[in-house]
């Protein structure tokens, strides 16, 4: 059988959710990013596989800019983290509240 | 397409599916970390599938090979213990599963509905050629070189960035 673009488009969809899922759900700020991490993911097989279904490359130009965006991302997310870990001794995000008054 | 792509499509799609479902519910954000890395190799394993050797490679390396080192590297620095469970169901849980399930239906029914308008699979010859790092590396210093130095620069900013805010003193 053949592969169509759509089961490519489904398990892209499927990861997405599991990420906002994992990112609204969790409360640890690290989980968090990873689950930023892996929504980036599925929508870098949207793109990687409309790529070559199109016989296009700007998709995987984008997808490689979108990998050092998440590069970027990560480094100043965790160096965030570690910044209010030494101010509150923790990562959980419901007791980050240094703006909220 | 490659002649066993359905069966390793498969496979990857399934082994990438349980590892982010198994990234959500283990407690522990080492083993968390750990799922994701197996979630990434899945996907360029599934890049292979579509013939796109160059970001496979590139998702090993700078994903799972820089990406997660410095997860990790992070989690274990910080060495949180376990958040201790909610007693009470939140509200805002069952927003957020509502909101989740809503996004997924609309995502599928989209991919479905659109099934007479995508295009046809291409041929191997093709989709190599497409994906291979003579094409890639030509659109990148052509069309693409000065988005490719605002990149270097956007990775430069970051890395002081990443280095002074980590560098401060608690306020």
């Amino acid at each position: 059988m053949e592969i169509t673009l759509n089961w490519y488009l489904t398990l892209s969809a499927l990861l997405f959710t599991m990420g906002v899922l994992g990112f609204l759900f969790r409360r640890n700020a690290i989980m968090m990013l990873m689950c930023v991490e892996l929504m980036l993911n599925s929508v870098n097989i949207t793109l990687v596989a409309f790529s070559q279904y199109l016989g296009d490359v700007s998709g995987q130009i984008l997808v490689f800019f979108v990998m050092s965006v998440a590069a970027a991302e990560a480094a100043v997310g965790l160096a965030l983290i570690i910044a209010i870990f030494r101010g509150k001794l923790t990562v959980d995000v419901t007791k980050i509240n240094l703006f909220k008054y | 397409m490659l002649m066993t792509a359905p069966i390793m499509f498969f496979v990857f799609a399934i082994v990438a599916l349980a590892a982010a479902l198994g990234m959500l519910l283990s407690k522990n954000p080492v083993s968390s970390a750990l799922w994701l890395i197996l979630n990434l190799f899945c996907v360029a394993g599934l890049y292979l599938t579509l013939n796109a050797e160059f970001i496979a490679v590139i998702q090993v390396l700078v994903y799972a090979g820089a990406i997660m080192v410095l997860f990790v590297f992070v989690i274990m620095l910080l060495n949180l213990a376990e958040l201790p469970d909610l007693k009470k169901v939140e509200w805002r849980r069952i927003i957020a599963f509502t909101m989740g399930m809503g996004l997924l239906s609309m995502l599928t029914f989209i991919s479905a509905n659109a099934l007479d308008m995508l295009p046809n699979p291409p041929s191997l010859a093709a989709a190599a050629e497409n994906g291979s790092v003579t094409n890639l590396g030509k659109a990148l210093f052509t069309v693409y070189a000065m988005p490719l130095e605002i990149i270097g620069i956007l990775l430069l900013a970051a890395t002081i960035g990443a280095v002074v805010i980590a560098k401060r003193k608690p306020v």
